[in-house]
């Protein structure tokens, strides 16, 4: 079938805070650029965060990249590579003065200078007390961010496809990665972009579990493309739990509440984080608070008339203090909780938040699988940045507010790398005759599949599964379970079907082909995590409670062909300093 | 529950028309805490041919604005306990329609991009960040917060007889948080872009903008100040 073709010089896919900052570089050095989205930029989940971006500017109190770098590597599990965390925690200041010279509303301290709170698990003097690093537009940092970004690229004439939604890579017989095929959504017409580096910035894919703070298009599309086309997917079974989602609605809280003085109580009104983190008690790291959390509802402390959830409690900050630091907040908790955080607790659960695992890339954004020569061999013409992306500096557990930092350290990086392979490769590749063979073929298969199952009951399906077999906590029956549980959904997804066939702005296409990549990420998720025998991080397994750094201080790879594991060493050598060295991690 | 939705499909339908769908909820205990976009995924399993868009669900992408019951709104934060049955659903008014409660935005960002909307600064920045007092800040605070739903400019008459002319209160809004930034340099060619007939001047100060704006903001008043403005520079 004859299908129409651009070509680019770079091709970036997914248009939030990563892919906007990589698309802004190579705007700068006047690259032929294509950046597509699912949804206007603007639309893109980054706008959700809401926090903070970490960086030791030490604004309020004394603070240095190091110990950044230190409570990243802890946070960590020891699972993070220090090249890589060493060199985002040094970049740090760096690209947060930009973002604020390209116009970011931070907030203000007395002097005028952006504003800092403190944030779970981010400390001075490598662990000691907690510090002010996260950078904050009020509590919607990632809106501002967003926004910002999208600003500066309307300035540099940045060309979007909005509305496009990429499906398959396409590689030739060398493993290269010449470009994607990708979907118009409004006309329903596909089209091959041809590009000499693609970048994938698509984001995260909660939507795998039932109850997530994401938004609905965070659907791990760049992991499903990569999954199907050879490429292995790492660390797949670290999933971060955050601990105050709203309950029942799932919408983020963010960490910022407990970082200006919010406190988590059970059904006795007892703050109970002291208990589990003596030292930073509500703002320990995610993974610990949502345990404990989980642990007091288990035992029966936990509040409502189902003893199913956690209270948190900010009242006490006054309503000024809410309205000027917590509005979004507010507004939250007003609209989806029907509580005024100012008079009464917000009702919060742990809820599936952030995937630290990813697409394999080192510290330039180059995805890297192995092929013949080890793990760190790089996929010519592929990379990848931002949640979608396993650099590693999340490791087992990301700290709060590294994320939008990530984004930001990485997509200027991985900008600047394609810059300087381009330069050095101008050659363009020919296409395989068959580039487009695979996305046409979903498709057409969607096309002609009789009595097809629904989308949404199959899509219900993996979501239940995920939650009920892959959660906080778990437990060996059930992860042996969900692994033929899930494999069998997959058996569904291959044969969903969809009633409305036709051409312009079909959204249940749209979420078939969404589904197509759900499964790949849900599956990844659920065999490395029956694999993985013990708890790191986010990882917290029933039979084998400890960390174990003999057998399993190793990245997990996922491949999809025979559902396969291998495994690959973590880089412990940061780029100038000396390792951190394993210790037991406490709060 | 009982629903009135606007269907057009170009591929199939000649004409627009009004589809009824109904739920098996009732407004009380089932509804708590339930927004409209929760009740038209509902439908859509049912009918799966009912196209609109959605994404963050919680009120800050600005995806899914649409006409509810005569106003313009966000179905992820518009509670279903706050509407009145048949509840009628149609697309934002005064943009083309490409499917069902889809609309062209193209009109409306272009007048978006028309104001510059990014910081101008032309010296070379610090080492580190520039400066700006709280007080400063402040000034921008019901100014940033917009997340470019459109529902504002397309509850805005003037927009609806110029929208190729008249910058609308979205735009308006956006040219108003670069001229209010103290780190900006560009307010006298900003205020010089406006001065014309219809980019500035058509807002008559209905305020509808205002009546809709699902966040609350206020892009009359941001209006006001740049018509203020321009007075105290010819004076």
């Amino acid at each position: 079938m004859a299908i129409a073709k651009r070509t680019f010089d770079v091709v970036v896919v997914g248009a939030g805070g990563s892919g906007m900052r990589a698309a802004l570089q190579l705007a700068h050095a006047g690259l032929k650029v294509a950046v597509l989205s699912k949804v206007f930029p603007t639309r893109s989940h980054t706008v959700a965060a809401q926090g903070g971006i970490a960086a030791s500017l030490g604004n309020i109190k004394e603070d240095n990249w190091h110990w950044h770098m230190y409570d990243t590597v802890k946070g960590s599990d020891y699972l993070g590579d220090q090249d890589a965390i060493e060199f985002m925690c040094r970049a740090a200041p760096e690209v947060v003065y930009e973002l604020e010279h390209f116009g970011m509303p931070f907030d203000r301290t007395d002097s005028g200078k952006i504003y800092q709170r403190p944030f779970g698990g981010h400390m001075q003097e490598y662990g000691k007390t907690p510090v002010d690093r996260a950078c904050a537009a009020a509590d919607r940092t990632g809106h501002a961010l967003l926004h910002t970004l999208y600003q500066q690229n309307v300035k540099a004439n940045t060309h979007f496809f909005t509305e496009w939604m990429a499906l398959d890579l396409i590689r030739d017989q060398d493993g290269d990665v010449l470009g994607v095929t990708a979907l118009e959504i409004e006309t329903g017409e596909t089209m091959i972009f041809q590009a000499r580096a693609t970048l994938f910035a698509t984001g995260g894919a909660g939507r795998i579990f039932q109850s997530s703070t994401n938004a609905f298009i965070n659907t791990g599309d760049g992991l499903g493309m990569a999954a199907r086309a050879g490429i292995p997917l790492e660390d797949m079974e670290f999933f971060q739990f955050h601990p105050t989602g709203v309950y029942g609605a799932g919408v983020l809280i963010t960490e910022g509440v407990r970082g200006e003085g919010g406190y988590l109580v059970n059904k006795d009104g007892e703050r109970f984080m002291p208990k589990y983190a003596p030292n930073a008690k509500d703002l320990a790291s995610r993974d610990v608070v949502a345990r404990a959390m989980t642990i007091e509802i288990n035992e029966g402390r936990g509040c409502g008339p189902h003893g199913d959830h956690i209270m948190l409690k900010l009242d006490h900050l006054g309503d000024d203090v809410i309205r000027q630091r917590l509005p979004g907040i507010r507004e939250i908790s007003l609209k989806f909780a029907h509580v005024d955080p100012a008079k009464a607790p917000i009702p919060v659960v742990p809820t599936a938040h952030y995937m630290m695992g990813g697409i394999p890339t080192n510290y330039h954004g180059q995805v890297v699988a192995p092929y013949k020569t080890g793990p760190d061999e790089v996929v010519h013409g592929l990379y990848a940045v931002g949640e979608c992306a396993c650099v590693s500096v999340h490791g087992a557990n990301r700290l709060g507010c590294n994320s939008l930092l990530d984004l930001i350290v990485f997509g200027r990086e991985a900008g600047r790398q394609i810059i300087e392979d381009i330069k050095n490769n101008p050659h363009t590749k020919p296409l395989p005759a068959d580039a487009a063979e695979r996305p046409l073929a979903r498709l057409a298969r969607l096309e002609n599949q009789q009595n097809g199952e629904s989308v949404s009951e199959v899509g219900d399906a993996m979501r239940k599964t995920m939650q009920k077999h892959c959660g906080v906590f778990r437990f060996p029956g059930l992860l042996a379970e969900g692994v033929e549980q899930i494999k069998q959904v997959a058996e569904r997804v291959a044969h969903t079907g969809i009633r409305d066939k036709s051409r312009v702005f079909n959204t249940a296409r749209i979420e078939a082909l969404e589904l197509d990549n759900l499964i790949e990420v849900a599956q990844a998720t659920m065999i490395s995590a029956a694999a993985r025998k013990e708890s790191r991080g986010a990882h917290a397994r029933d039979d084998f409670q400890q960390r174990d750094d003999v057998n399993w201080l190793k990245h997990s790879l996922y491949f999809r062909e025979g559902n396969r594991l291998d495994y690959k060493p973590v880089r412990l050598k940061p780029l100038t300093v000396e390792s951190f060295p394993l210790k037991a991690r406490v709060y | 529950m009982k629903f009135r939705i606007y269907r057009y499909n170009p591929d199939v339908d000649a004409a627009p028309y009004m589809q009824d769908y109904e739920l098996d909820i009732r407004l009380g205990d089932s509804t708590q805490g339930k927004m409209l976009l929760d009740a038209l995924l509902l439908i859509k399993q049912q009918d799966d041919s009912l196209s609109l868009r959605k994404s963050c669900r919680e009120g800050v992408c600005g995806s899914d604005a649409m006409n509810i019951n005569g106003r313009n709104g966000l179905a992820c934060i518009t509670p279903l306990s706050s509407l009145k049955e048949p509840v009628e659903l149609r697309p934002l008014p005064g943009l083309p329609v490409i499917r069902d409660l889809i609309v062209d935005m193209t009109q409306f960002f272009k007048q978006y991009h028309s104001v510059k909307p990014y910081l101008i600064n032309n010296e070379p920045p610090p080492e580190t960040e520039r400066l700006q007092s709280p007080a400063q800040r402040a000034h921008l605070n019901g100014l940033y917060e917009c997340i470019l739903c459109g529902c504002c400019t397309t509850a805005c008459p003037s927009f609806w007889w110029n929208p190729d002319k008249f910058v609308g209160p979205a735009g308006l809004l956006q040219a108003y948080r670069f001229i209010a930034d103290t780190r900006d340099q560009a307010t006298s060619e900003r205020l010089d872009d406006l001065e014309d007939p219809y980019r500035l001047f058509r807002c008559h100060t209905i305020m509808n903008c205002v009546d809709v704006c699902p966040k609350e903001l206020n892009p009359t008043e941001a209006i006001g100040n740049i018509k203020d403005l321009m007075v105290r520079r010819m004076v």
